[in-house]
């Protein structure tokens, strides 16, 4: 069955914290918070949901820019924040309980922020080299 | 005031089979605070993305985790096909949700032995188990593999079911049910099962949808969140009512799933008397351009998975967000005033699911 087609709506940072306090006003759980790399820099989408109606807003990110963490409205976006803080190096300011780099352990810092990671490709032979 | 002690619980824990951390900050018996830390098993799958054929993703997919894989693939390739615009047949759909109920189904009964386990009840965990294998069985003739199914394509099932199969799998379902009757009435009734789980570790109505619970964690809870009633699949057609309990505590959510295993033989029956003939599955052409959100449910909740592709055969973002992920500000909430030797019990009814968690 085909799905519903969904849209996005892109904000500046600056609007987050009015927007999100509008989503909890009118009832909506948190679904999720996704980062993904859009160019050179990343974009951080926040997903909510009321009546089986998904509803996403997107704000631009950088790594030396902070957004403001929104778990002073929604908590629960502490777990989404700290994860994206760990493997992008998007740093959050103001997160209601802040890990500060130690919520995911990951052997490179920020393994999904940068191009630090190469797949070397082995033959089975050369595999304990 | 008595003086505060950290207790540290996990990532190796024996009712905890799975590695999370847990700093319980303690006064006298009672825990006052809980720390959640994860990580351990963090695998990068996500990353995978960026080497593999999105098509051969589908398997990698499957392998986030052990339990609710079929789940995992079968939502990976509905959000790459709502990326290309691919309708699937309507047999496929149909299959995928019969799979997907019997997936279920195997992981509340594998979360209920565990969860007798927690509170030393071995033979109620071994009698969970065994009903357990029956579904096992049935898994591994109808897919070939027990744990990891591996018949989700993009674009459909790379298997099907004949009409004495089908037929096979009905005739069966009488006497599942008449397995769940008596797990219900022990769980339920039992006084062990009682003493440890009612009126403990509550998480009341309004706190499970401030801290964004799902699954049988905020259901127990009183809300009827699940995303099989946004008609996903063939679910639109299935007549399916999720199980809601109010109380809001352990033995609430423990009812859940018994409750749902219930719902799953419904679906499934309903879904064989109405699965129309056809084909399996549709050939795919070309690379994905876009980006989705697919929504499905897990036995532990709804689970998110988000595609992002450029045109390329490899996906330039896979992002999954799980049920136990979203079920953690909720745990470490329920945990907060309970007593130590609860911990365990309360860990476990939000069925915390690590590898799945960390990807």
């Amino acid at each position: 069955m085909k799905q519903p087609d969904q849209k996005v709506e892109t904000i500046q940072v600056e609007e987050l914290i009015h927007r999100v306090h509008s989503f909890h006003d009118d009832g909506y759980r948190l679904v999720q918070i996704s980062c993904a790399q859009e160019g050179d820099a990343f974009e951080v989408t926040y997903s909510f949901d009321k009546n089986l109606s998904i509803s996403h807003i997107r704000i631009p990110a950088t790594p030396e820019n902070p957004i403001p963490s929104i778990s002073k409205i929604y908590l629960a976006s502490f777990v989404y924040e700290n994860e994206i803080a760990d493997l992008f190096g998007i740093p959050f300011s103001g997160i209601a309980i802040d890990y500060k780099g130690t919520f995911f352990r990951t052997s490179v810092p920020h393994p999904f922020g940068t191009s630090q990671i190469t797949v070397v490709k082995k033959k089975p032979e050369e595999q304990h080299e | 005031m008595s003086k505060k002690i950290i207790v540290p619980f996990g990532p190796q824990h024996p009712v905890l089979p799975e590695p999370i951390h847990l700093d319980l900050v303690l006064e006298d018996e009672r825990v006052i605070e809980a720390i959640p830390s994860i990580g351990y098993v963090h695998r990068g799958l996500e990353k995978l993305v960026e080497k593999r054929d999105y098509k051969d993703y589908v398997f990698i997919s499957e392998r986030i985790c052990g339990i609710c894989s079929f789940i995992h693939g079968a939502t990976y390739c509905q959000a790459v096909e709502q990326v290309m615009g691919v309708e699937i047949p309507r047999r496929a759909e149909f299959l995928r949700a019969i799979w997907s109920e019997y997936s279920r189904m195997h992981s509340h009964l594998l979360w209920l032995g565990c969860f007798a386990d927690s509170m030393g009840y071995e033979n109620l965990f071994m009698d969970c188990w065994k009903v357990r294998e029956k579904i096992l069985d049935v898994l591994e003739r109808t897919t070939g593999g027990r744990v990891i199914q591996g018949v989700n394509r993009v674009g459909g099932v790379s298997r099907d079911m004949d009409k004495e199969e089908l037929n096979r799998i009905k005739s069966e379902i009488p006497g599942l049910r008449a397995d769940y009757v008596e797990l219900t009435r022990i769980f339920d009734e039992d006084l062990t099962v009682q003493s440890r789980t009612k009126g403990i570790g509550m998480l009341p109505k309004d706190t499970a949808w401030e801290l964004g619970a799902v699954g049988p964690t905020i259901r127990g809870s009183g809300h009827a969140v699940d995303a099989r009633m946004t008609g996903y699949g063939a679910y639109d057609e299935l007549d399916f009512k999720p199980v809601v309990r109010t109380e809001g505590d352990c033995h609430a959510r423990c009812m859940v799933r018994t409750g749902e295993l219930f719902t799953s033989l419904d679906l499934i029956e309903n879904a064989i008397d109405r699965i129309p003939e056809g084909d399996i599955i549709v050939p795919v052409k070309g690379n994905p351009s876009g980006e989705y959100y697919a929504q499905t449910e897990q036995p532990r909740g709804e689970v998110i998975h988000y595609v992002k592709a450029n045109g390329k055969k490899n996906l330039l973002r896979h992002r999954v967000r799980t049920p136990t992920l979203a079920n953690v500000p909720a745990l470490v909430q329920m945990l907060a005033g309970c007593e130590l030797a609860d911990v365990p019990v309360i860990v476990l009814t939000i069925d915390p699911c690590i590898g799945c968690m960390e990807r």
